[in-house]
């Protein structure tokens, strides 16, 4: 008798392991940043296009700005580099790009050719601000806020429904917040 | 206009779907045959409005109406016309209809040709599949909505996934479609049988051809997603063990093993209540994929957009259709232990260690599929079970499995003598131990036990499997050849071999290799040059691309040119990988375009893939000896006998 009701009482196990799961205080795609709402690590590095100067993350303290990792080599970056112009030219948000993993020239061909969206684009050749970032691949977008926090990280190439869905609703909370 | 025509016509349905669930069970327990004759029209009229339904959108999606809201996230004015057409089961509302749409049109095939059938079955039949399809169309007009409205319409619409935009996965989801939603009929069949009481052997011999034909559907339907996943993800596997992958793929074991099980219940009115079990469990499974595809529980590249709601109400349908039907199953099933014994040497031996082993396979594959949801509810921890768990957890149980086949496919029912089948098997199996050495050493120059047991195991059942039909051929005129059924298990056994053989070859002499090419530039891996010639753009319909242009050489002499392609679609901004393949019977080349590494400099990924093709030919005979196997004639009434059956009810005959 007992073996014509295992099957029914494996199926309500089942279930109840399904019910659980579908708990929607479960969020399966998010990978957070451990940085996420704490304060942003630093960088202090060369410049892209001058490699005397510096460019630090002191730059941008007290203002709302964007962090941009991005590289030559990478597909993703190409893809979005067509919004990133659009977007310097149309917000009032500093964009800071990081050239990780990457070599000089063809990083400055790149932004002679496409154009430079970025105020300063610093040269992270050996990785050691994307690795104290947390930098999964490239590119990669850090919405940094006033206090230096990290509000926001978007995976992937930005574009146009993101940036209005995730990003300017952050940034305009930020922005009303101390006035 | 049009979508609200639908989205009436699927309301419709649905309150016709309810009478057919109902009345024909309610009269086949009273014995009404008013009720009872409800069951047929209320299944075609169902069957009408959720094809209009379906048609409603597939205009929708012909006028580009992005008024819809379905049509706006999934179409583009430029999206190719066949792919306008595809788009309509390209996400998760429209393949709801379409899903629907086949299980209404399975039920009218029911309606056809169960006219054989006792009234009061059938009408039971009819019924539970009209029960399952309410469900169905309650979850799509509660939930899902494909006519939803969008207001204001945008000029243009978001354009359809672009890994959706190749003809393999057109028609990859309504193959897989047809075999999932067939196994409803196995379904219904059981579930009928159990509330009758009467479960001799005949609803066996009446699910059985239902089942193959779901079967070979689901056969193929898996095939083209694995070879579509070759080709268009661009990295050159041929199955990811993804939680998806593996939704689609225990059904079909379970169904396999239902096929068989079935066999021995129809024949030998052996392990009846473990044939009712397996044809609820086929059927489940397939449920299961759909709620494990469309809640979101766990990740995975095919996985529909994320709803709760979905998940909850796709979870209580599957507490009432499972539960119920295993509530019903532990009722009945206790009284269905027969006396016929059989010999350890017998087909029915053999016919249980299939069934036993396939399902270890299932539940090891369900276990590795689930165990991260399991563990994450445990202790919150995240893991991932990947296909070095999934290929060992897999092989154990069929390479067994393959060996046994053979053998048993040559086994009387019911007693063999040993010393008959030892010598017609004899010859084969040394054959098969020397090709199986031999040809690894020879064509691929050294071996593995793996590779031995795959490739032994391979030709010995391709070799084994041509004994019956090439014998039939060969027979003087006048004796009994081989019946349909009998050819039908020959041809599938013969797939299984090749697509044996051609999984350990793959896995055994795959070379891959990641190159930087510039223009001019040449690399070689297994024997074969692949030069660079250059690279240029190209422009779709939809979508902007660089093209590679690569040169293939063999000893120096040409072998072909690549064209593979770096996409990206216009409306999505996605870059998409189109591989360039050079395929021959027994090998594949293929090109995939990297990343630029600057300087006019291309990371290009190479493979050579020896036998891949053997793989999804095997799996296509398999579905071709289900289709020989279902044609057989046995399952078909004469024509004497339906004048008898209809001169029996009163009908003009």
């Amino acid at each position: 008798m007992a073996k014509f009701i295992a099957p029914l009482i494996f199926f309500a196990l089942l279930l109840g392991v399904f019910l659980k799961g579908l708990d929607p205080e479960r969020d399966l795609k998010k990978l957070p940043s451990p940085f996420l709402g704490k304060e942003a690590p630093g960088f202090d590095l060369p410049r892209l296009k001058n490699p005397d100067e510096r460019v630090t993350s002191q730059d941008y303290a007290g203002d709302v700005a964007l962090v941009n990792f991005w590289a030559t080599w990478c597909v993703g970056c190409r893809q979005e580099h067509a919004f990133l112009m659009e977007l310097s030219r149309e917000t009032e948000v500093p964009i800071y790009g990081i050239d990780w993993r990457d070599q000089r020239e063809p990083a400055l061909k790149w932004l002679q050719q496409l154009g430079d969206p970025y105020v300063a684009s610093g040269f992270d050749v050996d990785s050691v601000t994307g690795i104290n970032w947390g930098v999964y691949g490239a590119p990669e977008t850090f919405l940094i806020g006033k206090e230096g926090r990290v509000l926001y990280k978007h995976l992937g190439p930005l574009n146009r429904s993101i940036w209005e869905s995730e990003f300017v609703p952050l940034i305009a909370a930020e922005e009303g917040k101390q006035e | 206009m049009i979508p609200e025509i639908g989205h009436f016509a699927l309301i419709l349905a649905l309150s016709l779907s309810l009478c057919q669930g109902v009345l024909p069970l309610l009269g086949a327990h009273r014995n009404d045959a008013a009720m009872i004759a409800v069951a047929r029209p209320a299944a075609t009229g169902q069957f009408v409005f959720i094809a209009v339904a379906f048609v409603c959108l597939t205009l929708s999606f012909l006028q580009s109406d992005f008024s819809v809201l379905y049509v706006a996230n999934h179409s583009q004015l430029s999206l190719p016309t066949p792919y306008k057409i595809s788009a309509v089961w390209g996400a998760h509302e429209g393949s709801l209809l379409l899903w629907v749409l086949l299980l209404a049109g399975w039920t009218v095939l029911v309606c056809r040709y169960s006219s054989e059938l006792p009234e009061r079955f059938s009408a039971r039949v009819i019924g539970v599949l009209g029960f399952l399809s309410f469900g169905f169309l309650l979850f799509t007009l509660l939930t899902s909505n494909p006519f939803e409205r969008l207001f204001p319409a945008p000029a243009d619409g978001a354009d359809l996934n672009p890994l959706l935009q190749d003809p393999g996965l057109a028609i990859h989801p309504p193959m897989l479609y047809i075999g999932y939603v067939g196994f409803s009929v196995a379904f219904a069949f059981a579930i009928a049988a159990m509330i009758s009481g009467d479960l001799d052997q005949k609803w066996a011999r009446w699910t059985r051809p239902w089942t193959t034909w779901a079967w070979l559907f689901l056969t193929i339907g898996i095939a083209l997603g694995s070879w579509w996943a070759y080709y268009e993800l661009g990295w050159g596997g041929w199955w990811f063990w993804d939680p998806v992958e593996n939704a689609s793929f225990m059904p079909w074991l379970i169904g396999t093993a239902l096929i068989h099980s079935l066999a021995v219940t129809e024949k030998r009115g052996l392990f009846k209540s473990w044939t009712l079990l397996l044809a609820i469990a086929a059927f489940s499974l397939s449920l299961l994929g759909t709620f494990l595809v469309r809640s979101g529980i766990l990740i995975s590249v095919h996985a529909f957009a994320v709803d709760p709601e979905r998940g909850l109400f796709i979870l209580a349908f599957l507490t009432v259709v499972i539960g119920g039907a295993l509530v019903l199953y532990a009722w009945r099933a206790p009284g269905l232990d027969s006396e016929a014994g059989f010999r350890a040497m017998s087909r029915e031996t053999f016919l249980l260690c299939n069934n036993v082993l396939l399902v270890i396979a299932t539940a090891l594959i369900l276990g590795g599929t689930l165990a991260p949801l399991f563990v994450e509810l445990l202790d919150g921890s995240k893991i991932s079970v990947g296909p070095p768990y999934f290929e060992i957890a897999f092989a154990i149980p069929m390479l067994p499995l393959v060996y046994l086949m053979a053998i048993g496919m040559h086994t009387a029912w019911r007693s063999q003598a040993p010393d008959s089948l030892f010598a017609k098997l004899r010859m084969p199996a040394v054959i098969a131990i020397v090709a199986g050495v031999l040809i690894p050493v020879v064509f691929y120059g050294g071996g593995g036990a793996m590779l031995f047991a795959g490739v032994i195991a391979g030709v010995w059942v391709m070799i084994v499997s041509a004994i019956d039909p090439i014998r039939s051929w060969r027979r003087s005129a006048g004796t009994a050849g081989i019946t349909r059924g009998g050819l039908g298990m020959s041809v599938a056994h013969f797939g299984v071999g090749m697509f044996v053989i051609g999984v350990s070859v793959v896995s055994a002499y795959t070379v891959e290799a990641d190159r930087s090419l510039s223009i001019g530039d040449r690399a070689e891996i297994a024997g074969y040059e692949f030069e660079l010639r250059g690279l240029r753009n190209a422009q779709g319909p939809n979508y902007q691309a660089l093209e590679g242009e690569i040169d293939i050489f063999s000893d120096g002499d040409f072998v072909g040119q690549l064209r593979p392609q770096k996409r990206t679609y216009l409306v999505q901004q996605s870059p998409m990988t189109e591989a360039g393949i050079d395929a021959g019977w027994n090998r594949d080349l293929f090109v995939a375009l990297g990343d630029p590494l600057g300087n006019d400099t291309w990371s290009v990924r190479l493979q050579y893939k020896p036998l891949i093709r053997f793989i999804w030919l095997g799996a296509f005979i398999m579905a071709l000896g289900g289709l020989i196997a279902a044609s057989d004639r046995r399952y078909k009434l004469t024509a004497r006998a339906r004048e008898r059956v209809n001169i029996a009810e009163g009908k003009p005959a």
